[in-house]
């Protein structure tokens, strides 16, 4: 019975780190859509790039030194605010007031390049981001935890303590919202609306830069690192597409579910149910409350 | 004859809306025609083309039966789905299952493909039409990621279930069609099969789309709300839609197996939904030709790109040194130069129109050779591997695929279709302005 109980223990906190890692990536997802009402597909890509960014810094002459692993991060940062500003003003400035089909494109050819481009530049061969952290899983309680697991779940409550922070109170993050709201109304109150684009992109950046040194160092560098990006469109779904602590709710949801799923479930049908779990789930989700459990629910005009 | 009109004369809607409105449509479908069904085969058989090309225009006809099926769902219904692929495997492993499973007695041999062919379309409009039921609710980004996650979950379902898969390997063998006793083995015999369903896939849209299915199809594009306003069943019709576009895949789906002989799932991944989706919008959203003109563009990049790595790649191996930096100064001075000379005069001496033309018809070559040096020099030990050539070709598809869907989507919207019929409208009043 004990046995039992701490299996299902360890399950469910193995689960909720996997998951608040996924909840990073989905915070990316949803400042874009919060802020800029776009669909990013590409964020997966974003992470991947970001995560490239940092490894190929780091294999330089200072890997291993602490001061390698702050200029890794830094150059992933500026790399991935500057694609993320170019991208804004090339891609998805032209395309605003399109239909939705046109951005979701539009980012899905994103991906495309983004996926294209390592293999060419930097080679296709994995490459490592090491995290000055211990190897050794850190023992919480009955279950031991990967090191880098639990930087990520740090990183991610710090990341939403402060973009919860920025959103509620700094003056740039009500006139964010506004310009979520309405667009117009928000020109009308002499808010730049093009300049709020820019840095909800840039923000997005800097998350994809923490979230890709983190899933970089966790799964190691190669275009397959991009396939974690699937696994936000259940996260954000299951919270709603707006919601910053949505994003956290969705994530733990789908990383507690995967890893049940997984240890219960794969002894049945052979492995595998872990990639499958979430998009059930969501696919139920989408059924029944198609704007997750914090979405704002939007009323269509003609 | 040859003329042309001076107007627009239709004094009925059933010309207006007739299938082909000018009578040089009808000369320039029967010239295509003509094209794909004698001069190509003639050309062959002959030997002024190689037989590989065949088997590439069988990859088109195919790919038109799919892109077709998922324009109608795209473009004129404007419902977006990113698991078109997931219907076509659903297509392959119906043909699989059946053609092994049923017993060769019925038929004196496995199941024939007048039969699979239909049965691998309505099992794809089956399963396409529970996937579109959650549009009913919701639509635009909730869609696409319902779709994503359609194909994500068919493939999972059809690569853990033995039933459907065949076991190790998720694969099943499929033998040839079989007309009249005759084993279509051939690539002509293929490329005559695939061509047969392609014309009928293109006739059957064409109708499709005029007809008043069609009609409710734009109407809930272009405003659902509105269109369930003015007395369209949404729920009816955006079913039908998913269940056409499912279907249309699902035979795609069946001539891909037919085609290589296999069933097997990773033939029909997300990117090969991204391919689909990617040939319509480059060809154009809405449109039969765009369709047509978006798959031949799709399917022959690759197949371009392979040739130039290729071919670049033995160039940078025969030339080693072509990597080293005085190379590229040298490369500098003896083309970079004369490319800045002729482009300054470009700009800055004034031509008359032909001077013009030829000082820019001059620039191309040092251009291209300046570019190759560079290019040389940066990337060209990357292409110095012969065996990682190929990887570089998918990377480099990967890239221009991304960049064109971008481009067309923010410069032209409507895709090789509208660019044709630029071209079009201005031969039509040509030699005059309107």
């Amino acid at each position: 019975m004990l046995e039992e109980l701490s299996f299902i223990v360890a399950l469910i906190m193995e689960g909720a780190s996997i998951g608040l890692m996924y909840s990073l990536i989905a915070l990316g997802f949803v400042l874009i859509y919060k802020a800029t009402d776009a669909i990013n597909f590409a964020q997966g890509e974003f992470v991947m790039l970001a995560a490239y960014g940092g490894a190929v810094t780091l294999a330089g002459s200072l890997a291993g030194t602490s001061y390698g692993f702050i200029l890794a991060f830094l150059a992933a940062l500026v790399l991935m605010i500057g694609f993320s500003f170019a991208l804004e003003r090339t891609v998805l400035r032209p395309l605003l007031g399109r239909p939705v089909i046109a951005v979701i494109m539009a980012t899905i050819g994103l991906a495309a390049i983004f996926r294209g481009l390592p293999p060419i530049t930097v080679g296709a061969s994995t490459k490592t981001v090491p995290l000055p952290i211990p190897d050794t899983p850190i023992d919480l309680w009955i279950h031991r935890i990967p090191a880098i697991d639990l930087l990520g779940v740090v990183v991610t409550l710090l990341s939403v303590a402060v973009l919860t922070w920025f959103f509620r109170k700094s003056r740039m993050g009500v006139a964010m919202r506004a310009v979520a709201d309405n667009q117009q109304v928000a020109m009308a109150m002499g808010i730049n609306v093009e300049r709020y684009f820019a840095i909800a992109w840039a923000m997005a950046g800097i998350i994809a830069a923490l979230g890709g040194i983190i899933w970089g160092s966790k799964l190691g560098v190669d275009t397959q690192l991009a396939l974690v990006g699937l696994k936000v469109f259940p996260v954000v779904i299951l919270g709603g597409l707006d919601s910053i602590a949505g994003a956290v709710v969705g994530g733990l949801i789908v990383g507690i579910c995967e890893s049940l799923a997984a240890g219960y479930l794969d002894p049945y049908v052979g492995g595998g149910t872990k990639d499958f779990a979430p998009y059930v789930i969501m696919i139920i989700m989408l059924m029944f409350k198609p704007y997750g459990l914090f979405g704002k629910r939007k009323i269509e005009r003609i | 004859m040859f003329h042309r009109e001076a107007g627009t004369f239709k004094t009925s809607y059933a010309k207006d809306m007739a299938l082909f409105p000018l009578p040089i449509a009808k000369g320039a479908a029967a010239f295509f025609l003509a094209t794909v069904a004698v001069a190509i085969p003639a050309a062959v058989l002959t030997g002024l083309m190689h037989e590989y090309y065949l088997t590439i225009f069988t990859q088109i006809f195919i790919a038109i039966v799919g892109a077709l099926g998922l324009n109608i769902l795209v473009g004129w219904t404007g419902q977006i789905s990113i698991g078109h692929a997931a219907f076509m495997s659903v297509g392959a492993y119906t043909v699989g299952n059946l053609v092994t499973k049923v017993p060769h007695e019925i038929f004196g041999g496995p199941m024939p493909f007048w039969l699979t062919i239909p049965a691998g379309g309505l099992m794809a409009a089956l399963i396409g039409t529970v996937v579109g039921i959650p549009s009913l609710r919701i639509k635009g980004t909730y869609l696409a990621i319902a779709t994503l996650a359609s194909q994500l979950i068919i493939e999972w379902i059809i690569n853990h279930t033995p039933a459907i898969s065949g076991g190790a390997g998720a694969s099943i063998q499929v033998p040839r069609p079989t007309l009249f006793g005759n084993e279509l083995k051939t690539p002509m015999e293929i490329y005559y099969f695939t061509l047969f369903f392609a014309v009928v896939a293109i006739v059957a849209t064409m109708n499709l789309v005029r007809s008043r299915i069609g009609r409710a199809f734009v109407a809930i594009r272009d405003q659902d709300i509105a269109a369930e306003i003015i007395g369209i069943n949404i729920f009816r019709y955006k079913l039908l839609s998913f269940a056409i576009s499912s279907f249309y895949a699902g035979v795609c789906g069946v001539l891909f197996a037919y085609y290589s002989s296999i069933a097997n799932y990773e033939a029909f991944q997300i990117n090969i939904s991204i391919d689909y989706l990617a040939m319509i919008i480059i060809g154009g959203l809405g449109s039969v030709l765009g369709t047509i003109l978006g798959v031949i563009f799709v399917q022959l990049l690759p197949v371009a790109i392979r040739e130039v790595v290729t071919a670049y790649g033995g160039y940078v191996i025969a030339n080693p040194e072509q990597m080293q930096l005085d190379s590229l100064l040298r490369t500098l001075m003896i083309w970079g130069i004369p490319l800045l000379v002729l482009l300054a005069v470009r700009r800055f001496v004034s031509l008359g129109f032909w001077t013009r033309l030829i000082v820019t018809l001059l620039a191309i070559v040092p251009a291209a050779m300046t570019a190759l040096g560079v290019l040389t020099y940066l990337f060209g030990s990357q292409f110095a591997n012969t065996s990682a050539l190929s990887a570089m070709a998918a990377s480099l598809k990967l890239i221009i695929f991304g960049m064109l869907i971008i481009f067309f989507l923010v410069v032209e919207p409507e895709g090789l279709a509208r660019l044709w019929r630029n071209v079009r409208n201005y031969f039509r009043v040509w030699p005059f302005s309107y």
